[in-house]
């Protein structure tokens, strides 16, 4: 194993590190110690590694990710995982704002909670909560899925797209455009698959779906003397 | 930008080394905002005494002051004043009527340091970490609403021993202002921070406690906030509903700490363990001394 100490090691040669590591790279698992909160740990990463930080994180870890495996033994701070690509990032504790921010595909699980704005964008990524989320969750949230087994907080799913949002508890308030939909079997299917993903033993059917009513997608012209 | 840190203790385990604690936290803040920096700490009171903190641009003001009966302690380009209590009305009308001097703040124990600089630079020229205190507040500032100067640099402080600190921006503190200076308010500054901190002090002073305060601030602040407000025995935090400036708490049997971001929280003792946790959008953290 890789080990990279940050109290003695800059971040800088960390990421040029990481993101030097090939496809067949024999250097598969990395492991980054004393993170304290540093800002931008493991960003584009471009390869099939696995890397373990020990500790919390600052802004924007494990952004833009591609094929590899981040794990964060601690919480992260703002923008986790915004704009992965593919791979998969799991975070322990807690995830501030916009968490899994725009993701295009692969999987983000938090084990605890997540802020506001988390998935805001999303176009394509999983991302399973396993606490709650904060407000303006899945703003604007385009494709993919996200599965909070908490309580999601105010305006959840506002301006929706074609995401699929799961919530086990409560929820404050739907955003615009965003309604409770029925849990067909596929919906059933795939939410079992990613809550087994995360390590999560949920019945599916203790969830609830909720989706767009595609009432935003075009212009009303009944609504044109509105503006 | 701007970066917020403030420790409150709920023991004595950190009071005797919290200027250290409270410069080690701020420093790291230094790259959310790097135009000026300040400190306001709360330390010891002797009763029937007033401090007042007064700022001279150029020293030998402080130098100059003939304040018989007061005792004063100049720190680079502060003096902490301090007098009998039935000395402070009168006094602190002399030194307002003295040329060149600003003052930062008044009270039984707090003390207000703040220049244009680095935080390293600040903390080293008013010998931060040598203090000691129940609580303190610093901020690292990326001016946005009004000039980089001392009079726009944090914590404001429009009451005794009141002081706020912010990160964000308002946007109805004319209106705000106009209101406040209609019930006899004057702010003293340009800054819309000084408005909120007025804001504060006027509603307290109408017999609201800081909870109380801060409740009444979400409805008629309006704007970008993350507040961190200290009184006498008390220590606030608030963030405005929409919540996109970053604040990060910890809580431990023997302090409750705060942080823009867990960086400024890393090099507390017993953070290991601490409750770690991200204040809610529009809710009121308050603590006070038993």
């Amino acid at each position: 194993m890789q080990s990279v100490d940050l109290s003695s090691s800059d971040l800088r040669s960390l990421n040029a590190a990481l993101q030097a590591q090939a496809e067949q790279t024999n250097q598969t698992v990395w492991e980054v110690l004393n993170p304290r909160g540093a800002h931008a740990i493991a960003v584009g990463l471009d390869a099939p590694i696995e890397v373990t930080v020990n500790g919390s994180t600052g802004y924007y870890c494990a952004g833009m990710n591609k094929q590899a495996t981040v794990t964060v033994k601690g919480s992260a701070g703002p923008g986790v995982a915004e704009n992965m690509m593919s791979g998969t990032v799991i975070v322990e504790g807690d995830a501030s704002q916009y968490a899994g921010a725009t993701g295009r595909g692969g999987t983000l699980i938090i084990r605890g909670n997540a802020s506001s704005r988390c998935g805001i964008s999303m176009k394509g990524i999983d991302i399973v909560v396993g606490g709650n989320v904060g407000h303006m969750s899945a703003f604007m949230a385009q494709k993919g899925n996200l599965v909070v087994c908490g309580d999601a907080g105010d305006a959840l799913g506002d301006s929706l797209y074609e995401a699929r949002l799961f919530v086990r508890g409560s929820v404050k308030s739907l955003g615009a455009d965003c309604v409770e939909k029925e849990m067909r079997p596929e919906h059933l299917h795939d939410l079992a698959a990613l809550l087994e993903k995360a390590g999560l033993d949920h019945d599916p059917a203790s969830f609830r779906r909720y989706g767009s009513a595609r009432k935003l997608y075009n212009f009303n012209i009944d609504h044109a003397g509105d503006y | 930008m701007c970066g917020i840190v403030g420790i409150f203790t709920k023991t004595e385990a950190l009071r005797p080394t919290l200027g250290q604690h409270l410069s080690d936290m701020l420093i790291t803040m230094s790259d959310r905002g790097p135009d000026s920096a300040g400190i306001a700490v709360y330390g010891s009171d002797t009763p029937g005494m007033t401090k007042i903190t007064v700022q001279a641009d150029d020293p030998a003001r402080l130098a100059a002051l003939d304040l018989p009966g007061a005792e004063i302690r100049t720190i680079s380009t502060h003096a902490v004043i301090s007098m009998p209590d039935g000395k402070a009305a009168e006094t602190l009308a002399k030194l307002r009527a003295t040329p060149g001097l600003r003052i930062m703040g008044s009270g039984a124990r707090i003390e207000i340091f703040k220049e244009v600089g680095l935080p390293a630079d600040v903390s080293r020229h008013f010998a931060l970490p040598a203090m000691s205190g129940t609580h303190g507040i610093g901020h690292t500032r990326m001016a946005t609403e009004s000039a980089v100067t001392t009079d726009g640099a944090h914590p404001f402080s429009t009451g005794p021993d009141q002081c706020l600190v912010h990160n964000g921006s308002l946007s109805n503190h004319n209106s705000v202002r106009r209101r406040l200076a209609r019930d006899g308010v004057t702010v003293s500054s340009e800054n819309d921070s000084e408005v909120a901190a007025a804001y504060l002090t006027h509603a307290m002073s109408s017999g609201r406690n800081l909870g109380q305060a801060l409740e009444s601030a979400l409805k008629d602040l309006d704007g970008f906030f993350t507040f961190v407000v200290g009184t006498r025995d008390g220590f606030g935090v608030l963030r405005d509903p929409i919540a996109c400036k970053p604040a990060v708490m910890a809580e431990t049997a023997d302090y409750v700490a705060f942080g823009s971001e867990y960086r400024a929280l890393a090099p507390l003792p017993g953070i290991e363990h601490a409750r770690i946790w991200e204040p809610e959008p529009a809710k009121v953290y308050f603590w006070e001394a038993a």
